[in-house]
């Protein structure tokens, strides 16, 4: 196992986009993690007197419209997103990709219904769902990781499924089967193994995206609440002051953009690390 | 030959400079004004958004009286009256040739029909208060309508002046909602949903015509858009400009200017009386010094705002300035908290609809109020959820609103509004108010009625809302203040 | 094929009537009164109580969903609680800000992306290849709203070019009517032409190393013949049936988008009746745009098995 960690590792180091992309993915969660134990100043004090202030040695990117430090409020930004999307990815991957192993092991009547559960949640664009259900819940962190996971879990079910078909075509699966071994041993113990880098592209991807949803949300409003402080809506604040401070505006797109491309970029190269077959036709 | 082209030559130049002299010379005849919220229909005598009346009021409904841009009751579709010498009698002389956008005849058949329908049983207008001192209507000639109250009512004329005592019509009055058909000075053309309400000038209107041909209201709900917008010249004015952070920047563009005025809207952190630790005067007593006005106007409305102590407009003659009673005092808040049995603060809630005073405001009161040891939870709500939640089934500690109504101090003396503040001695003051007509008698009530909620401390009395008005500078007559919630076209022309 | 046909129909079915059903289920629990937004403030209990006695929403849950279905199937969609019009006639109303938007955005993300992921392919691994791929790369992962901020900066304020939103009407002219469109258009299309771009980069270079190309070089076919005839037309099918797919996402990009330009397209309409809580058009807004989204699918899903027979038969989900 760890030699497997080794080997993709230096295969990895050798990919541009790994080593880029690593690099930035480590420090957003660095940072993120950072904001656990310290900020420069507390993201809840309220200051207007010191409102939007431009950088210095106390604010080292200045401050918005109530006075708060913008730097501070990128890394506990950070923090939520990172928060947001890890879970989303855990429930898309905890209950998506049992449900593509079990589509792909029974096939038959259990693949359809699941095969139809898909298409419908595709069929609801996540912006939709999302906004449906804050309507119903009520806005909030906590409500837009339900709206993302939920259409994260077709995305696994349906790589989950895909992945795991052209495995148990396999010789060694079909020796594993005519030895007596029942699906469900199979899925856990090779069905499963041989997907795991599929999967690990795929989560990823849909990381990034969830970072992009998150923020996406929290511009609409439907998002994170205030006073905790998210990307999306230090965006949608400063659209307003697009004229007063239009480095408001800067900050967070920024943020945004380069964690998304970091994280791409790090799944392109982990892709090719992982893969031989993928990695000539990069 | 030569000379034939001389001649052509110098008339087609002598065409050309005609035109481009005329065209310059002709003023624009056409406005468009931006609104941020969309009315949910256009009749005014049968819903409350302030949206509706924003968009007809003035332009295409009228009523008995209107109310003009100092906020003073004028004669409109009733040319004179007299008060009888019980004051309980008001008859109205109407004007003649007075023809509704259809070209059905206005009479007092119509004042009739319009009074009456609004006070109802069946009626669905949602301000059925106003009519509820009227005890009958009478027809006394084809221009002639005599209504007697049941008591006397001080403020009965500038109450029809509102937008839900107008004038309508029986064949049109059912389909007013969409197609909306009055009397006034434009005509409605028709309705976008989502995105504009057209209106043109009507040529047979009654009084002076307006010198607009034509006017367009915009819908534009998202500030940063209506900066975008009047930045670019989409739109030509935005009477109440959503965005007080982009105001100053407005003000640095040749072609625009910024108009700052007054509204009715007292902004407000509205407390549920009847609920947990604010059942105690002297939690009230805290949060009243808890809060730091002039923070909340500067943080929340970049500095555009009045700050005041009671439910009153700053600008009346009758207000009396109260906010140094309870000036900004985090630690005698704290005191008084400990004193009222939580030395340690609580926990509460805090619901905020979509405006940005009750938003912005919202998060800056609570970093307030956290200071003093109250921790509160903002749950932004939409409009709908705050009528229902908060309004509705008082399902609430505390909210932020701006009432946006003129002379609105009576809704304290309703015991079940939403923040169901029971006060015999102030109700008892309310009907002395609406019984009395002279104008000093009523200032010197107003008066003690002020000071009265404040003692009480009510609610949190935050600031008046400011009116910010962008308009291109070459408009003239639109409305400085909102005295009435209203988008006043009548008077507005261009001058180049 | 008929079977395949049949099973993919009743599927089809199902997944339409699951969908009718969920989203009845999950709009009954939906809070607020729309009476009450209404009439408002200062209404009074009976003018509530009349309001939605004439909404009709007092009647019993299964009346409402069954009377619901049958009005769909019948083509009535109801009418508008806030609005009062029928819900068709918004939805037409809007569809004609919406559908050309759609479609200038597919158009235009399509003129940007293929060409460039030909170029990308053809130049495997050479700096031209770097550069689609960055441009992809940024493309993914720029927020679309943020770069419709600053299109809105350069274009409507600083060059005054085109409007900052809003839609003129298309009576107001072509001309006014397309430019309100533009800077709504790049911002759509950007995201999809990044996915685009990559996609048929890749797909190209799949086809590109198969076999039958091998075979045509070794016919003497040249390389830049081999591209364009054989290539292009076989990468192209996946890359279709992306677009199809990208539906989905254009639809959730349009409703930023729209809110960003304040345009009243089908977007804007949904984010709107839901604050509203107007609740017919939320039901019957949410199952056409759902039924469309299901329909492309489908239709994606039958022609790619024209395409390619060797789908038929297994389901390739």
């Amino acid at each position: 196992m760890v030699k497997r960690f080794k080997e993709i590792f230096q295969h990895g180091l050798k990919n541009r986009s790994f080593v880029i992309g690593g690099i930035i993915t480590l420090l957003f969660f660095l940072i993120a993690l950072l904001s656990y134990v310290w900020t420069p100043h507390a993201v809840e004090n309220l200051s207007i007197v010191n409102k939007l202030r431009l950088p210095d040695s106390t604010y080292w990117l200045g401050t918005d419209h109530f006075g708060r430090d913008i730097f501070s409020m990128l890394i506990v930004g950070a923090r939520n997103s990172v928060i947001v999307a890890f879970v989303a990815v855990g429930i898309g991957i905890g209950i998506g990709v049992p449900l593509g192993l079990v589509a792909a092991a029974r096939k038959g009547w259990v693949d359809e219904i699941i095969m139809r559960f898909n298409d419908f949640t595709f069929a609801f664009p996540s912006l939709i769902s999302a906004i449906m259900i804050t309507a119903i819940l009520g806005p909030g962190a906590v409500n837009s990781i339900i709206a993302i996971g939920i259409f994260n879990i077709p995305v696994f079910a349906r790589v989950a499924r895909g992945a795991a078909l052209s495995i148990w075509k396999r010789d060694f699966i079909l020796a594993a089967r005519s030895a007596g071994k029942g699906s469900f041993k199979i899925s856990l113990e090779h069905v499963l193994p041989n997907i795991f880098s599929m999967l690990i592209v795929q989560t990823t991807i849909q990381f990034a995206l969830g970072i992009l949803a998150e923020a996406g949300l929290s511009y609409l409003g439907l998002g994170t609440q205030p006073p905790a402080p998210s990307w999306g809506k230090m965006l949608n604040e400063a659209q307003t002051m697009l004229y007063l401070a239009p480095q408001l505006a800067i900050y967070p797109g920024v943020a945004i953009a380069l964690t998304v491309l970091g994280l791409n970029l790090f799944g392109d190269g982990l892709r090719d690390a992982l893969d031989p077959k993928l990695r000539r036709n990069r | 030959m030569n000379s034939l082209k001389k001649i052509f030559g110098g008339f087609a130049v002598a065409i050309c400079f005609f035109m481009v002299a005329s065209s310059a010379m002709a003023a624009k005849t056409s406005l468009t004004m931006g609104m941020v919220l969309e009315p949910t229909h256009l009749d005014p005598t049968a819903g409350a958004a302030a949206s509706i009346d924003e968009v007809v009021y003035a332009n295409i409904f009228e009523g008995l009286t209107r109310i003009d841009r100092w906020g003073v009751v004028r004669p409109a579709l009733a040319k004179i009256w007299k008060i009888s010498d019980d004051k309980k009698t008001y008859t109205f002389q109407l004007r003649k040739g007075v023809t509704f956008h259809d070209g059905a005849e206005f009479d007092a058949d119509d004042v009739l029909f319009s009074l009456n329908r609004a006070r109802g049983k069946d009626s669905t207008n949602a301000q059925k208060a106003l009519f509820r001192p009227i005890a009958k209507v009478e027809k006394k000639g084809k221009y002639v309508v005599a209504v007697t109250l049941k008591q006397v009512t001080g403020s009965f004329l500038f109450n029809m002046g509102w937008g839900d005592a107008v004038m309508v019509d029986p064949a049109s009055a059912g389909s007013n909602k969409s197609n909306p058909v009055g009397t006034g000075p434009f005509k409605f053309k028709r309705w976008v949903k989502g995105d504009r309400i057209e209106m043109v000038k009507n040529s047979n209107y009654w009084g002076k015509p307006v010198k607009l041909r034509k006017a367009v209201i915009k819908i534009i709900p998202d500030p940063a858009a209506a900066t975008a917008a009047l930045m670019a010249g989409d739109i030509d004015a935005f009477a109440n400009f959503p965005a007080p952070e982009a105001l100053s920047q407005l003000e640095t563009n040749p072609r625009l200017k910024v108009v700052i005025g007054n509204t009715e809207g007292e902004t407000i952190l509205s407390t549920n009386n009847q609920r947990g630790p604010f059942k105690k005067l002297k939690v009230r007593q805290a949060l009243a010094f808890a809060i730091d006005r002039q923070a909340i106007v500067d943080g929340a409305m970049f500095g555009y705002g009045k700050p005041i102590g009671t439910h009153f407009s700053p600008h009346h003659p009758a207000y009396v300035d109260l906010t140094k009673k309870f000036a900004y005092n985090p630690e005698k808040a704290k005191q008084l908290l400990a004193e009222a049995g939580y030395p340690n603060g609580f926990k509460a809630v805090i619901k905020l609809p979509p405006p940005s005073y009750a938003r912005r405001g919202g998060e800056i009161v609570a970093s307030q109020l956290r200071k003093v040891g109250i921790e509160l939870e903002i749950i932004p709500v939409e409009w709908a959820q705050w009528i229902g939640d908060v309004f509705k089934k008082r399902d609430y500690d505390l909210t932020i609103v701006s009432h946006t109504e003129p002379m609105d101090i009576g809704i304290y003396a309703r015991k079940d509004y939403y923040f169901a503040y029971d006060s015999p001695k102030f109700q008892a003051l309310i009907k002395k108010l609406n019984m009395t007509v002279d104008r000093d008698a009523r200032f010197k009530i107003m008066g003690e009625a002020q000071r009265l909620i404040s003692d009480d401390c009510v609610n949190g009395f935050m600031f008046q809302l400011a009116k910010g008005g962008v308009w291109n500078k070459d408009i003239r007559g639109l409305w400085e203040n909102s005295p009435i919630q209203a988008n006043d076209l009548t008077e507005a022309y261009w001058v180049k | 094929m008929s079977v395949f046909f049949a099973k993919r129909v009743t599927a089809l079915v199902i997944t339409l009537m699951l969908t009718t059903v969920v989203i009845f289920l999950v709009l009954e629990i939906l809070p607020g009164d729309p009476a009450s937004l209404m009439l408002g403030i200062n209404a009074e209990a009976d003018t509530l109580a009349a309001l939605r006695a004439e909404l009709g929403l007092d009647r019993p849950v299964l009346v409402r969903y069954t009377s619901w279905v049958l009005d769909l199937l019948q083509g009535n969609l109801g009418t508008s609680l806030t609005y009062d019009v029928p819900v068709s006639e918004l939805i037409i109303e809007r569809i004609a800000i919406s559908l050309p938007l759609a479609l200038m955005a597919i158009l235009l993300s399509t003129v940007i992306a293929i060409p460039m992921g030909i170029i990308a392919a053809s130049n495997h691994n050479r700096p031209l290849d770097f550069f689609v791929m960055s441009f992809s790369q940024l493309g993914i992962a720029i927020p679309n709203f943020w770069f419709a901020l600053l299109l809105i900066i350069l274009f409507s304020i600083v060059l005054r070019w085109v409007p900052a939103g809003g839609f003129a009407g298309w009576d107001a002219g072509v001309g006014p009517a397309l430019s309100s469109l533009f800077l709504p258009t790049i911002a759509l299309a950007l995201p999809q032409a990044a996915i685009l771009a990559r996609v048929t980069r890749s797909s190209l270079l799949e086809i590109l190393k198969e076999d039958f190309i091998r075979t045509a070089h070794a016919k003497g076919v040249s390389r830049r013949r081999a591209l364009w005839s054989h290539a292009l037309r076989n990468a192209l099918i996946p890359v279709v049936t992306i677009m199809g797919l990208q539906f989905s996402f254009l639809l959730a990009g349009a409703i930023i988008i729209e809110n960003v330009f304040y345009l009243p397209g089908l977007g804007r309409l949904i984010f709107q009746a839901i604050a509203q809580r107007d609740l017919i058009v939320v039901k019957n807004l949410v199952l056409i745009l759902a039924a469309t989204v299901v329909l492309i699918n489908f239709v994606v899903d039958i022609l790619y098995a024209v395409i390619d027979p060797r789908l038929r038969g297994r389901d390739n989900g």
